[in-house]
């Protein structure tokens, strides 16, 4: 029995929070990928007992916490280049095994960062699309379209207060439709086939929430 | 049948200019580091090579970068906190760049290896990763046609060879290699150890033999166990 955290309801979620209330969503016993960057974090905060297994896309099931010390191995690494351990009956296999879990609709969940996420659940979250930028996707389509379920983590508001989650995203795409859940700092939205449903916020009346983003909730 | 070389030079011997060249690794996990360092060494030029990523730091496939052997590279990553001197080359015009998302990469060269002519895949639909590219609904899906990447050569770091090349990796630096293996006319591995043939399980040999053409034993910790990148 999976028991969702209790916050303070009157102020934006913290980022530890965030990725805390992601980990208690996660169905017990299913396979799991961690985004690069904050969607690790989720890892964290995830129950001992839980019977999460977590994939990394460089071709493993059953990674453990990030290691120190002696037990570092430069063999032994998620996809963020970051040494990890392994858990007891984790098990390794070469790149086409492993995009073969994700394709094949064997991952259960996915949590991705993004750029933007639109309404009816569009992903960007490759590429800004500056003419400077260096492309580099990753792994990142593949996960997209490939787990059961997408979750996207991201702060709701870009540092100059943009809405990430949008009509129709501007930045090139990685995925199409194929988010089904936002965390947010502010809300959790759930991207349904007739529209968005507000699970609940954080610091903003729903009323607010739905005029900062110009858009009409729909119930659940 | 895989033969025992002498050493990395040996290994990458008879690679022609304007080659294909496979190199496994994610990152530094698997980077074979001493055959790329022999692919320097050889001048080899006008590559194409295929790998994750585009390079750390300035050693292994940075330099073989920074040495301008390489006239393409194919890859799912360029962008790392330590590409550095990818970035420079690419932004002065001087590497062509070619941007396939990380599972596309490695079934295109699995159908390589299979003699798959063409496969329709959903990873990429509806993205600037498929323009140009023919798209079709199957049963409701949409799917984007992707070809076969096949190398001339492959370098690949396996862990432990017998002599008649079965290979067997280690932990998350296996990665590419199997795949790439398979999907060039001659692939060359390098190894901890070599064993006699027996010397390995027939039940764990992950690349069985006849994929694998060159086999050299090369001992030692890799500078790239020092370095490390988000991406």
């Amino acid at each position: 029995m999976i028991t969702r955290p209790s916050f303070d309801v009157t102020r934006p979620l913290g980022r530890d929070d965030l990725a805390r209330l992601v980990a208690a969503d996660i169905p017990p016993d299913s396979y799991v990928n961690l985004g690069i960057g904050q969607p690790t974090r989720v890892a964290d905060f995830l129950d001992r007992d839980s019977g999460v297994i977590l994939h990394t896309e460089n071709g493993m099931l059953g990674v453990g916490p990030r290691a120190s010390g002696e037990d570092i191995d430069s063999d032994l690494i998620n996809a963020g280049k970051i040494p990890v351990t392994e858990t007891p009956g984790a098990s390794y296999f070469h790149h086409a095994d492993s995009f073969a879990m994700m394709r094949g609709g064997h991952l259960d969940v996915c949590v991705l960062g993004a750029f933007q996420v639109s309404f009816d659940g569009d992903l960007a979250n490759w590429h800004t699309g500056a003419s400077d930028a260096i492309p580099a996707v990753g792994g990142a389509m593949d996960l997209a379209i490939g787990a059961k379920q997408v979750f996207v983590l991201m702060t709701l508001f870009s540092n100059d207060g943009l809405p990430k989650l949008v009509p129709k995203c501007t930045y090139p795409l990685t995925g199409v439709a194929c988010v089904s859940r936002v965390y947010t700092d502010y809300a959790v939205l759930l991207l349904t086939d007739h529209g968005v449903v507000v699970r609940e916020t954080y610091g903003i009346s729903r009323d607010d929430l739905a005029e900062r983003l110009k858009i009409t909730f729909q119930d659940a | 049948m895989a033969i025992v070389v002498a050493d990395a030079d040996e290994a990458v011997s008879g690679i022609a200019d304007g080659s294909t060249v496979l190199i496994g690794g994610f990152g530094p996990a698997g980077q074979p580091v001493e055959l790329v360092d022999a692919l320097i060494r050889s001048g080899v030029k006008d590559l194409t090579v295929v790998n994750n990523n585009a390079g750390n730091g300035r050693v292994g496939l940075a330099a073989l970068l920074a040495n301008g052997q390489v006239r393409k590279i194919i890859c799912s990553f360029p962008r790392q906190a330590d590409s550095y001197v990818f970035d420079e080359l690419y932004r002065a015009g001087k590497v062509e760049l070619e941007v396939v998302p990380q599972g596309n990469l490695a079934e295109r060269m699995r159908a390589a290896g299979a003699g798959i002519g063409a496969f329709f895949c959903p990873t990429g639909v509806g993205t600037p990763l498929s323009e140009g590219k023919e798209c079709r609904a199957i049963n409701g899906r949409d799917y984007v046609l992707e070809y076969p990447i096949k190398g001339d050569v492959a370098l690949i770091k396996a862990y432990r060879a017998d002599t008649l090349g079965n290979l067997v990796y280690r932990k998350t630096a296996r990665n590419f290699g199997p795949v790439m293996a398979t999907a060039a006319k001659i692939t060359v591995v390098q190894v901890s150890e070599i064993v006699a043939p027996g010397g390995i399980d027939p039940e764990v040999v992950v690349t069985p033999g006849i994929f694998v053409d060159r086999i050299v034993q090369i001992a030692g910790i890799s500078p790239l166990a020092e370095l490390g990148a988000a991406g």
